[in-house]
């Protein structure tokens, strides 16, 4: 209810809310999921910025990710496998006073849903992208998807998985008009916070793809990092994430990267021999679809039945 | 029902309802002339009696196939024109004023020399004097064939009336070429008959190249043999009098040829032409006014018929406006409120998103182009769930593409308006020729049930108004709604009456009040399956919406119970829909021997054909849906005071009678295979796929033959 302003001065909001205000159904997610914790920095996001539940939309396609609107108390669209993005963006773009956030996996977003990944990133709409890369299909148990690392076994590739996998942020980058992307891993709960609520604040698509462990079927992928942490590199930058000491000690292999760099970006992304974490680009500047296709929202009907009559002058007789 | 095994020889015989009939197919040659194949009652229902008949009829088929041999071997192309009463002084051509109730005119080019224009002033020019007007273009299929193409005719097609017009109409009465090789494919398209008047730039015989002189002589002889009257004229020379290049300004001598033959007011032409080129200069306007004053008189001079057409007080419009069915669909868009259009460039559809696109803003909308058709749906879904229902428009291979989305709509009830200016299917088809083939797709196409509501516009002037009776259907009944036109209504050009939208008509603003949290977001009413929606931005109203099975506070459910109930109400909404509607007017008398039933853009050459079989004593009538879903009431009853009932449709029927087909295996078309479900009675059907739409005359042709097959009705001959 009361919040402290900076000169002791006493700020009485009419509704403030808590954890709880954001918080759904309880998740059924498996045991050590990465999932949790990606739901847990959803809400504690919503919670800082104050957002009201109401104005606040979970978009989401099919998957054990997508269920995540489900867990929220805001409104929320469970949608179709692939088709977060569209639906996402339709109600952006005569609704740009709600705050809308999109849950996605890699086969829902790099898969099935590619064409909509690369023309929503162009649309740089103000959406919040969370992309759960479990590197495997996970609902449907345990197939091939786009990110499944080179020779990993699965269901539709029980001697491996036959090609090397798809690079997103590499994919990402080479889009025209992209404003933000990042990358974070599920288990690192400050940096998971600081860069999903620097996604939330950009006005853009951000674009964030989190490396999401799957305990349940693909356990070596999450494993392989947790075990071997120089095979990650954290970026930090007075542009991009700054966390404390304590967390770059659990990062030794990181470096100061200036996300206003593209090239540098589109290199680091390139680098398969070591994942980059943090914010990889950012540019807050790059025009938005929403501001375009949000245009005679405050047309009055007086003014509406106008055009219509000035249109219809156009055709008489 | 029972059927007779018959055995022995039927050979050139089948039967159609108790009635024998003979039938031969046409030789591939003739096939261009003469369809694929002669058929004719034998008026007996025993089959001896029919074998003995058949040689007489096959006898007389094949002397048609040898008489059209002769002319074609005469030098005269596959085409033929329709036989019509001979008589020695061709009506057409007789000096003097005619007056006729209606008449069609053609202009054809090449592509590039403003035919189109040229028509279309013509008939905003006769729609202007009251005169009943339907305009149609005729489009290559390339989009810049060579010059002089037998498949490159561009043009257009005016018809205009002392009447309010419906459709396009039979064979064409006059028509103006620019080239004659233009209109080649415009005959085998059977759009001119015997007598029809064409009027034929002389040029090309005097052109230096001797293969396009040779070309121009055998096409003369070619069109003589074909009974049309041509009439050479030196439009080019006439043209040089004035401007030094007459490829540019022809269409405005032509112009005025046509306006002095049919007696249009030359101001208000002149008007129009100055309209055109308002943007030009003043020299450029005065050009075009000289050329159309020069043919207005040469036409006066040189040509000594001319024609009438009275505009009937009746059907005067009181303030008309003039567009095609897809720009009325895209106003229709604007005067519902709807402020989203989402779309994929498809034709036949595009045009109204192309018009979407200028105007749209003049009511605050926008039209977003999407990556593909699914993205385009399930944007105009997100906006549609926020608040804002939204529209995309589309055709046949977008429809396919949408259909899952479809489904999700249906699923977790978003109003949704869907558009669908049908063409030819299936696959990539013929992308710009008219078909009714979507309904069955539109009505069962998706997994699982998916209870939805479709309309069909038959009219340009219900394309504009049913557009935003969708959008009020598809809040009130919280689901999508599908209106159906197609390529006929999409590109004809008519005037209509001036809609007089109101505020009414627009979407209110948008609702964010706070919601009582005690409702459910499915909170369904048992008996009509209806309930109201929390709109993102309402307090209290938070849900999440799924397209997974859900209940009623929209929570993922998989029990049998909540299954059943979700399904239920889905269902239930059309019942409640169908309570409210009120059962077709039948077009002629209450009873009869037949009933025609259409639906779409055929109502005006459906209505025009039975007009004219009444007009000869016939007893029959026809119902034209507007709604396929719910299916209109009453229809049963409509169709017990009929002693058949047939559709006319344009979509894929097996014809009876072809190789392999039985009564059995037989595939009706599609309103037929709807309505035989709906009423468990024995609906015929008659359906056709030609590319382009029906003609009154070949309806009526239909109707008069299929008189004769039912007992103890009065056939045109009796
Ligand atoms: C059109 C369609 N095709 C296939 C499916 C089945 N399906 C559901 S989720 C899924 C893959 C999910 O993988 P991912 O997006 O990586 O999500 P995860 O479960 O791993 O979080 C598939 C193939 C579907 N629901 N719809
Ligand atoms: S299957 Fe994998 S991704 Fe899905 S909930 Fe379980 S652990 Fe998470
Ligand atoms: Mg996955």
């Amino acid at each position: 209810m009361f919040g402290l302003k900076g000169d002791w001065s006493l700020e009485v909001k009419d509704r403030y809310f808590t954890l709880e205000d954001y918080t759904g159904a309880v998740p059924r997610w498996c045991t050590g999921c990465g999932d949790h914790g990606i739901l847990a920095a959803v809400h504690r996001v919503c919670r800082d910025s104050q957002i009201k539940p109401e104005k606040t939309v979970a978009v989401s396609g099919i998957g054990c990710s997508s269920r995540l609107p489900h867990y929220m108390s805001t409104y929320g669209f469970h949608g179709l496998h692939g088709r977060a993005l569209p639906v996402a963006c339709g109600i952006k773009s005569r609704r740009p006073d709600l705050d809308v956030w999109v849950a996605t996996g890699d086969g829902d977003c790099f898969s099935i849903g590619a064409a909509h990944w690369i023309h929503a990133m162009r649309y740089n709409m103000d959406i919040t992208l969370l992309v759960f890369d479990n590197g495997i299909y996970g609902l449907t148990k345990k197939q091939t998807s786009p990110t499944t690392p080179l020779d990993v076994p699965t269901n539709t590739h029980p001697s491996g998985a036959l090609l090397p996998p798809l690079n997103p942020l590499s994919v990402t980058l080479g889009i025209t008009n992209i404003s933000f992307v990042a990358q974070i891993v599920d288990w690192n709960a400050p940096l998971r916070h600081e860069v999903i609520k620097k996604a939330h604040e950009h006005k853009g698509t951000s674009f964030v793809r989190i490396i999401q462990r799957c305990p349940v079927y693909v356990e070596s992928i999450g494993k392989a990092l947790q075990d071997e942490p120089a095979r990650m590199r954290l970026l930090t930058h007075e542009k991009g994430v700054q966390v404390d000491d304590m967390v770059k000690r659990l990062f030794p292999n990181n470096a100061e990267h200036d996300p206003s760099d593209l090239a540098a970006a589109r290199a680091l992304a390139e680098d398969d021999s070591v994942l980059p974490l943090g914010i990889l680009y950012h540019n807050p500047d790059a025009p938005q679809y929403d501001k375009m296709t949000a245009t005679g929202l405050d047309m009055t009907i007086e003014d509406r039945l106008a055009g219509m009559n000035e249109a219809l002058d156009h055709f008489a007789l | 029902m029972s059927t007779t095994r018959i055995s022995g020889d039927t050979k050139y015989l089948f039967k159609r309802d108790k009635t024998w009939w003979v039938k031969l197919a046409v030789p591939r040659p003739l096939r261009g002339a003469l369809g694929y194949d002669l058929r004719r009652s034998l008026h007996t229902d025993d089959v001896e009696t029919a074998r003995e008949a058949r040689w007489e009829a096959i006898e007389e088929f094949r002397s048609r196939f040898d008489e059209i041999r002769a002319t074609q071997a005469n030098g005269t192309a596959a085409a033929v024109i329709h036989p019509v009463d001979e008589s020695d002084e061709p009506l057409e051509l007789q000096r003097g004023v005619r007056q006729v109730d209606q008449h069609i005119v053609e202009i054809v080019s090449d592509s590039g020399e403003g035919a189109q224009k040229c028509g279309q002033i013509l008939g905003l020019v006769s729609g202007k004097m009251g005169n009943g007007v339907w305009t149609v273009e005729i489009i290559p299929a390339e989009i810049q064939p060579p010059a002089r193409e037998r498949q490159g005719a561009s043009g257009i097609r005016v018809r205009m009336g002392s009447n309010y017009m419906t459709n396009m109409g039979d064979e064409a009465d006059v028509v103006v070429a620019f080239n004659e090789q233009v209109l080649y494919s415009r005959i085998s398209n059977r759009a001119y008959r015997k007598g029809t008047v064409v009027l034929l730039e002389n040029m090309w015989a005097e052109d230096p190249d001797e293969r396009i002189r040779n070309q121009y002589k055998e096409a003369l002889a070619d069109f003589e043999a074909q009974g049309l009257n041509v009439i050479e004229l030196p439009i080019q020379q006439e043209c040089l009098k004035l401007v030094p290049d007459p490829r540019k300004g022809k269409n405005m001598f032509v112009l005025g040829m046509i306006c002095s033959i049919y007696h249009r007011d030359t101001d208000i032409a002149k008007a129009e032409i100055a309209k055109i080129f308002k943007k030009k200069s003043e020299k450029v306007i005065n050009i075009n006014h000289d050329l159309f004053d020069a043919g207005y008189a040469f036409a006066r001079e040189h040509i000594g018929f001319s024609f009438e057409i009275p505009a009937s007080e009746e059907d005067r419009l009181e303030s008309a406006v003039v567009m095609n069915g897809n720009t009325a669909a895209g106003l229709g868009v604007m005067a519902a409120g709807i402020e989203m259009v989402a779309m994929y460039p498809i034709t036949p559809a595009t045009s109204a998103s192309h018009y979407l696109a200028e105007d749209f803003h003049l009511t605050g909308g926008f039209v977003h182009q999407a990556e593909d058709e699914i993205a385009a749906i399930g944007f105009a879904i997100g906006a549609s769930y926020a608040g804002k229902t939204a529209c995309t428009i589309t055709s046949g291979p977008g429809m396919a593409l949408k259909t899952e989305m479809i489904g999700l709509a249906v699923m977790a009830e978003v109003p949704l308006v869907i558009i669908d200016v049908q063409r030819g299917g299936p696959s990539t088809g013929l992308p710009t020729k008219v078909e009714q083939g979507d309904l069955l797709s539109t009505l069962y196409g998706a997994p699982g049930d998916s209870p939805k509501i479709v309309m069909a516009a038959a009219t340009i002037s219900e394309c504009f108004h049913f557009v935003v009776m969708a959008r009020r259907l598809a809040e009130s009944f919280r689901t999508p709604v599908i209106m159906l036109t197609d390529a006929n209504l999409g590109t004809g050009v008519q005037p209509i009456e001036r809609p007089e939208v109101t505020e009414e008509w627009f979407a209110p603003p948008l609702d964010q009040s706070d919601w009582d949290e005690d409702v459910a977001p499915f909170d369904w009413d048992e008996k009509t399956g209806l309930s109201e929606r929390p709109i993102p931005g309402m307090r209290g109203g938070e849900y999440i919406l799924t397209g997974l099975a859900h209940n009623r506070n929209s929570k993922i459910a998989y029990d049998t119970a909540s299954n059943q109930e979700g399904m239920d109400m889905r269902s239930r909404k059309l019942a409640a829909m169908f309570a409210t509607m009120k059962p077709p007017e039948v077009h002629g008398d209450p009873e009869g021997d037949l009933l025609i039933v259409g639906w779409g853009s055929t109502l005006g050459a459906i209505e025009e054909a039975v007009d004219r079989a009444r007009a000869q004593g016939l007893k029959v009538s026809s119902v034209h849906l507007r709604f396929l879903s719910p299916m209109e009431p009453g229809l049963k009853e409509i169709f017990s005071r009929f002693k058949k009932v047939m559709t006319i449709e344009i979509n894929y029927s097996d014809e009876p009678g072809s190789p392999l087909v039985t009564e059995e295996n037989r595939r009706y078309s599609q309103l037929a295979l709807v309505l035989r479900a709906h009423t468990l009675m024995d609906i015929d059907c008659w359906s056709k796929v030609p590319g382009h739409p029906l003609q009154p005359g070949t309806i009526h042709n239909v109707i008069e033959s299929r008189l004769e097959e039912i007992e103890g009705a009065e056939a045109c001959s009796a």
